[in-house]
């Protein structure tokens, strides 16, 4: 049953053939038969989750028309708020803090009949490509528990891969939610900016935060953007537009006369051969489906990711001023003598890890008088050069395409105490976030020489994540027929027994 | 090109506290990835206008009308301290 997609689970509540409540149970069963291996959950609100599943099975009960998710459970990336939930961003700074308000996702959710399992593991405040910056200890890649599932968004990606959830919510600053889609077999989708609202996700880097959908496959994905994606006055950077028609992209299954570029500085040196390959594969196998292959040119994408760590960077110094020991979250060393300033300063020593102080000290030196232009200033042009390039690209074709991440996934601690060696796993999916349009990362197959998933990145114009779905959906078709199944298939049992 | 004192500088006007292991590293570590970084100068030229944000927005305004927030208590519930209905902070100003 837990292996079943979103939209079977849903259909078989609507049909009376499960209740939710048993559907969630199961799921709660899996996570503490597994969890203790994965590590992907942070907090699980079985109390919580199951009472909202018996209000769908009562919703049912009398009649009431249930939306296309109802009763499915679903992880929660630990950066989006809750109402009574701990929320603690993998950091320790935000330890037992319950936030009083629900994020407008988790709103649109909860009105969706969408049951929260709890709370996933991310790299502190989001910032990482492998979930070893959390607090809380890193999360395992369920195809190999040595490896990383990406990052920052691991806890959910391994969640829908550990088969402990169905559906996950992720947020993408450069690629938290495609990267650890790549890297564990799975489907994320970061959306256009300001596409989904950002009311109650704690801000990292504001003007390139996304939430998204991550799911198992192309469809689940969809129904969920529906569900969180929209208009929202709370939000003054949301889109005042109707959501793109995603599910209905996602069942076309046709790409005949799409025109499909392959971006020439998104491959090459630099990246696994075995990624490469599977990548060449796909682009043949959208050739046979009937689609034109273009090769297009980005020529300032290889400024992209320093000018990600600039920006990003900067951002956060200003957004994570908010953690001052003050209104929520940790006090240190308030002994009624010490100053508000000392103990703002020993509480941001003490609840910050590593990498957080890192960026916060890189930002604040690249927004300080007589280094502004040098370095945020040069940055917020190179963005310009990028949309560009987005611009000049999207003039020639529908889609664009690239391998998601430039490696499968890697051992944990490989990377750790080596921050540029880890910055470079963005370094195909920070583009889009600098444009501020939409991405997918689907899986394409294994790599040969580790026997590990690799992602294919489609990426689309802003407010036309309908394409993404498009592409998306009629590839893993392909895949599928080709494959026998799901990529999911070939994942070793978490338990020794049949999965 | 970027000292320790910098690092302690910018440590300070980032309010943390980070002790002096913290700041040998960080002092490292932030030269390697500044070297990094600073190619973006390379194509930033002056005929290029900045990108602050991906959405030509301005202001964006609703209508002021009274809708239901927080009460204190809910607002409240988070402080590490807090009295009379408002947060209790360490002392700000000296006591001269």
């Amino acid at each position: 049953m837990i292996t079943q997609n979103a939209s079977e689970m849903a259909a078989a509540v609507a049909a009376g053939e499960i209740t939710s409540e048993a559907l969630t149970q199961a799921h709660l069963s899996r996570i503490a038969e597994v969890d203790e291996k994965v590590h992907a959950f942070l907090h699980v609100d079985a109390e919580g989750a199951l009472a909202q599943a018996r209000a769908v099975d009562a919703a049912r009960a009398k009649g009431e028309k249930l939306s296309p998710l109802a009763g499915v459970p679903l992880a929660l990336k630990d950066v989006m708020v809750q109402k009574g939930v701990p929320t603690t961003c993998g950091s320790k700074i935000l330890e037992g803090w319950r936030p009083p308000y629900d994020a407008t996702v988790v709103t649109k959710l909860k009105n969706a009949g969408v049951v929260i399992l709890g709370k996933t593991n991310m790299d502190e405040f989001a910032m990482g490509s492998s979930t070893e910056n959390s607090a809380y200890g890193p999360t395992h890649n369920p195809w190999d528990l040595t490896r990383i599932p990406g990052g920052s968004g691991g806890g959910s990606s391994a969640s829908l891969a550990a088969f402990e959830a169905p559906l996950a919510i992720g947020t993408d600053t450069g690629g938290s939610i495609r990267q650890p889609a790549a890297v564990t077999g799975t489907v994320g989708v970061k959306p256009t900016y300001g596409g989904v609202s950002r009311y109650g996700l704690v801000a990292f880097s504001s003007s390139l935060d996304q939430a998204g959908p991550c799911a198992r496959t192309v469809l689940d994905a969809a129904l969920l953007h529906e569900i969180i994606g929209g208009h929202d006055t709370y939000d003054s950077t949301s889109i005042d537009a109707p959501v793109p028609a995603v599910v209905a992209a996602a069942k076309m299954r046709n790409v005949k006369g799409m025109r499909i570029g392959v971006v020439r500085e998104l491959g090459g040196e630099g990246y696994q051969a075995g990624v490469l390959q599977r990548f060449n594969e796909s682009v043949e196998v959208l050739r046979g489906l009937g689609a034109e292959i273009i090769e297009v040119s980005c020529p300032h994408f290889e400024y992209a990711l320093p000018a990600y760590y600039l920006i990003a960077p900067s951002e956060c110094s200003s957004n994570l001023a908010r953690f001052d020991a003050m209104r929520f979250g940790l006090r240190v060393g308030d002994d009624r003598a010490r100053s508000a300033e000392e103990v703002m300063n020993l509480t941001r020593e003490a609840g910050f890890g590593p990498e957080v102080k890192r960026r916060i000290i890189l930002g604040t030196y690249a927004l300080s008088s007589g280094y502004y232009d040098a370095y945020y200033g040069s940055a917020q042009k190179v963005r310009t050069l990028i949309i560009n390039d987005f611009n000049a690209a999207f003039a020639q074709v529908d889609v664009l395409i690239s391998p998601t991440s430039p490696t499968t996934a890697f051992k944990i601690g490989e990377k750790a105490d080596d921050p540029l060696a880890m910055y470079l796993n963005d370094i195909a999916t920070i583009p889009v976030n600098l444009a501020g349009n939409c991405a997918m990362s689907i899986p394409c197959g294994l790599a040969p020489e580790d026997g590990l998933p690799v992602g294919l990145q489609i990426i689309a114009p802003a407010m036309a994540d309908d394409r993404l779905y498009r592409v998306g959906g009629a590839l893993e078709a392909a895949f599928n027929e080709a494959w026998g199944g799901p990529l999911m298939n070939m994942a070793p049992s978490l338990t020794g027994g049949v999965r | 090109m970027i000292s320790r004192d910098d690092v302690a500088h910018l440590a300070q006007l980032a309010r943390i506290e980070l002790e002096a292991s913290e700041i040998d590293h960080l002092a490292g570590q932030l030269e390697v990835i500044l070297g990094a970084v600073a190619r973006v100068q390379e194509v930033a030229g002056a005929d290029v206008a900045p990108t602050s944000h991906p959405l030509p927005l301005k202001n964006v305004f609703r209508p002021d009308v009274i809708r239901p927030s927080l009460t204190p208590e809910e607002a409240l519930s988070g402080a590490p301290a807090s009295e009379e209905q408002r947060f209790r902070v360490p002392q700000i100003l000296g006591e001269e």
